[in-house]
């Protein structure tokens, strides 16, 4: 079963409290820190912990992704050599481009090599936060087969562009549009930026519906709290769900009578919907709203 | 002996007396008396107030070994029970036994009362700070005695604790000694605890900062029963008494424990119209009042009554219209003494109707939901809220007992671990409430039910509420933090825990340095 | 390996502890903790100390520790990261 990522919880690395909790919280993966949340003065240090963590706590209901610093910095190519041996899901590379992409790549699989890991295990998401990265985006997943996803850092690609970045997100629309496009393109998830108002949860519902709106698959949270609001946009309604099973019933029976396309309710039913009802019902089971043999809860 | 629970207790304790063993939460009721009350008359030229309080010890006849009390609604800004101690040490007194609801640390200076021998006994339902810890290192003659608040409301009336003198401290008091809570600078709101010392002293004393014509308005606790008022400066600093606001925690662990109590609530089927229910002030439990509001509201469910120590929060609640009405032994801040002062809905009640075991029937018998804390929880389920991982007193029954024990879901709430330490141990260090009054423990990381409610088991298989014997629970916590090493306690017995019908459920053993 | 300096690393918050490494003559190893679970996991904590230093090949090193309800694993990296910081 593919991995699902409707939400990705930011925890700082350097805190012992909140990576012990980081696994419980509710979040589909959670990203463990080593960039922004860490002073410089804290990234030995930080990196260690997170080192020992992975090793020790059982994070094994969620997905494991840790942010590693930038390899043009003096502490990526440290932080990738700790964290890789201790085999996280996956990595989270700030301010992709498609040569660093194809670093991480190499230095990867050096590692898994090392390690006795499995090739190509360690999975990667680029973090798309510069101007040149956005646009090159396809480029930049196609540059490792690890490349699983891409998350848009909405504060960072704003300062890059030189404009300004509002609680509305008009500015960051064609690059949620880009993304989202992209990502379906070559079939990697797209996880939006996180909305940095903790405490407005009107404003994240709507922020969450308008990437959702726009393709995005899941999206960052910065704080545990968020993660509710997330999962219930992210979640099929009941009535998606209701109109999904029934596509897929009348699918079988049109089958069963050799009829390769068929209509329900006056409309006709051709393959994209079909698909796109499969997804609404197989997310339904993985989140526990129906039961794998398809009936409703 | 061992007791019901098989806690190794003694026969009979020296400074405490012939131990009646616990036998189940309700096998000591039946038929019961109150006992009955001495008091001297009070004719009408007679005046009742006094000029200080040395003109009231004068007239006091307070003689070496007396019992008196005080109640604890002015909390840890208490200045009345020091003051009154200073005074009947100046006056050479000893071996007094002091009967205060509870103890808090601004109550230090009983310390050295106890060293010196003024104070040799100790009664109360909660005890922390400096006393708690005298008193678990062996600083006090007699062994403590641990009540509950129900249990000490029945103490008093049946006469198991006679009171000598009740110092009523009174945020407003008139000239004829009719007393409320609700106004004056130390205004604390409901006088709940104050009730039983009121009506069973052999002589009551009112003392005030806020001394008012007769006739007080309103009257919480009536003049038939108070022999004489003293007015002083200050009884209390407001700061201590009641907190601004009380605040929802923001803690996510909490937030993610107090989301699962309430989907184990709704899962219970006790969301229903005319519900009930009670919890504790703090975070995690107010943030379980809090989810089971948005439960409330999407099933258009108005409750009977909220009840206990009420805050801001549950206020708000009565004021939505989500409960008819509150009803209220202690107010634990500022929203809530205005509400209980300016809102019918939110009644008075005392700490007897509160839980009192042997009454007609306490307030707690007809609470369908109960939200607990815990220091500790054991395999059984006892609950441990009396000493803490050190083994030192640091609290005490309260309301836990009599709510768990009436309530129709008592669900403990609590961090699997707090700092290193797992809370599911083999055994409690302390026993303060039976596990048979325990229906579901609530952590981040799993839910155990009791399995005597194999009900509510029933029920919650239908959910997807984390599930787990609390065996499971147990060792998922010890997989994180390693296995503590037990506390090491001396045989001294430092305090008797005594169940709210005054039977004996635990002791707390000294501790060792 | 040597220590030569005077470092720390690690925290008073909750969950955290704080390790203070200096020095020591060859062979000398000298151990204080404080902890508020003392009486529970002193000993596991001493242990876990002692273990890190071994396995890191320190010669001489005085370690002050005040911890504050640290799990192995912070307890572990908070000594590795002291011990690092004092080379």
């Amino acid at each position: 079963m593919e991995t699902l990522r409707r939400s990705m919880l930011f925890m700082p690395g350097n805190s012992p409290r909140m990576l012990q909790d980081a696994a419980i919280l509710g979040a589909d993966s959670i990203i463990l820190d080593l960039e922004d949340a860490v002073s410089l003065t804290e990234k030995d240090s930080a990196r260690i912990l997170v080192r020992e963590a992975i090793k020790t706590i059982d994070y094994s209901a969620v997905e494991v992704i840790v942010r590693v610093n930038p390899l043009d910095t003096e502490f990526g190519a440290p932080d990738i050599d700790v964290i890789a041996r201790v085999q996280p899901h996956t990595l989270l590379i700030p301010k992709a481009n498609e040569d660093e992409i194809r670093l991480v790549d190499k230095i990867l699989t050096k590692i898994e090599a090392e390690e006795g890991f499995p090739s190509g295990g360690i999975k990667i998401i680029a973090l798309i936060e510069t101007a040149l990265g956005l646009e090159n985006v396809f480029n930049v997943i196609k540059a490792s087969p690890r490349t699983v996803g891409v998350l848009l850092g909405g504060e960072d690609l704003t300062a890059d562009l030189g404009i300004e970045r509002t609680k509305e997100g008009e500015e960051i629309f064609y690059a949620r549009n880009k993304v989202a496009t992209v990502c379906r393109a070559l079939k990697v998830d797209a996880i939006d930026t996180p909305f940095t108002d903790t405490n407005d949860h009107e404003g994240l519902n709507k922020d969450t519906a308008r990437g959702k709106g726009l393709g995005l698959t899941g999206k960052a949270a910065i704080n545990p709290r968020q993660i509710e609001t997330i999962h219930s946009v992210f979640a099929p309604t009941q009535n998606e769900l209701k109109r999904a099973l029934r596509i897929l019933e009348a699918m079988e029976e049109a089958e069963k009578e050799g009829q390769g396309v068929f209509s329900l309710d006056g409309k006709m039913i051709d393959a994209p919907v079909i698909n796109r009802a499969k997804r609404i019902v197989d997310q339904g089971v993985r989140l526990g709203l129906i039961s794998g043999e398809g009936g409703a809860k | 002996m061992k007791n019901l629970l098989g806690r190794e207790i003694p026969d009979y304790i020296d400074g405490y007396g012939q131990v009646k063993p616990f036998q189940g939460s309700f096998s000591n009721c039946g038929v019961k008396t109150r006992s009955a009350v001495k008091l001297t008359s009070v004719l009408p030229k007679d005046q009742k107030v006094l000029p200080s309080l040395d003109d009231l010890f004068d007239r006091l006849k307070i003689t070496d070994g007396m019992t008196i009390s005080f109640h604890h609604h002015l909390r840890n800004g208490d200045y009345v029970l020091n003051m009154v101690m200073e005074k009947l040490a100046a006056r050479g007194l000893k071996g007094l036994t002091v009967a205060a609801s509870s103890i808090f640390p601004i109550h230090a200076p009983l310390v050295k009362h106890m060293e010196t021998g003024v104070v040799t006994g100790l009664i109360t339902n909660y005890l922390s700070g400096p006393v708690a810890e005298a008193v678990s290192r062996g600083r006090l003659t007699k062994p403590a005695i641990m009540q509950t608040h129900g249990g000490r409301a029945r103490a008093i009336e049946s006469g198991d604790l006679k009171i000598d003198v009740a110092f009523l401290a009174a945020p407003t008091a008139d000239t004829y000694g009719n007393i409320n809570g609700v106004y004056g600078e130390s205004a604390c709101g409901s006088l709940g605890y104050a009730v039983a010392d009121a009506e069973y002293a052999n002589v009551t004393v009112a003392i005030t900062d806020h001394l008012v014509p007769y006739p007080a308005n309103p009257i919480e606790i009536s003049q038939i029963y108070i022999d004489y008022v003293v007015k002083i400066n200050s009884i209390g600093d407001p700061q201590g008494i009641v907190s601004g606001t009380t605040k929802i925690t923001k803690d996510p662990v909490a937030l993610i424990i107090a989301k699962r109590a309430a989907q184990l609530i709704k899962a219970s089927g006790l969301v229903r119209e005319g519900m009930s229910f009670q919890t504790g002030a703090g975070g995690t439990s107010l943030a379980v009042a809090a989810e089971l509001k948005k439960i409330m509201q999407d099933e258009g469910v108005i409750g009977s009554f909220a009840s206990g120590g009420i805050t801001g929060y549950l206020v708000e609640m009565l004021e939505e219209g989500l409960f008819r009405s509150l009803l209220d032994v202690q107010c634990f801040d500022l929203k809530a003494v205005e509400s209980y002062r300016d809102n019918p809905s939110h009644q008075f009640m005392s700490a007897s109707m509160y839980g009192n075991p042997h009454t007609k029937g306490a307030v707690v018998n007809n609470l369908d939901i109960m939200i607990l804390g815990a220091t500790e929880i054991d395999l059984d389920f006892n609950v441990n809220v009396t000493t803490g991982s050190s083994g030192v007193i640091m609290g005490g029954s309260g309301g836990h007992s009599d709510t768990a024990a009436g309530s129709k879901l008592a669900i403990v709430v609590t961090n699997l671990m707090k700092a290193r330490l797992p809370i599911i141990r083999d055994k409690v260090l302390t026993v303060t409430t039976p596990g048979e009054s325990i229906d579901a423990v609530v952590t981040e990381r799993g839910i155990a039910v009791n399995p005597r409610r194999l009900d509510l088991l029933e029920q919650l298989s239908q959910t997807q509420l984390p599930l787990m014997t609390i065996e499971e629970l147990k060792q998922l916590a010890e997989k994180i933090t390693g296995i503590p090493k037990p506390i090491e306690t001396s045989e001294e017995i430092v305090a008797v825990i005594e169940y709210r019908d005054g039977t004996v459920i635990d002791v707390v053993r000294k501790v060792k340095d | 390996m040597k220590i030569t300096k005077v470092a720390k690393a690690g925290t008073l918050e909750s969950n955290d502890i704080l390790i203070m490494v200096s020095p020591k003559d060859r062979g000398i190893i000298e151990l204080d903790i404080e902890s508020i679970v003392m009486q529970q996991f002193g000993e596991v904590i001493e242990q876990v100390i002692l273990h890190k230093v071994q396995e890191m090949g320190v010669e001489g090193v005085s370690i002050k520790a005040q911890d504050r309800g640290a799990l192995d694993y912070t307890i572990a990296a908070r000594v590795e990261t002291a011990l690092n910081r004092a080379i």
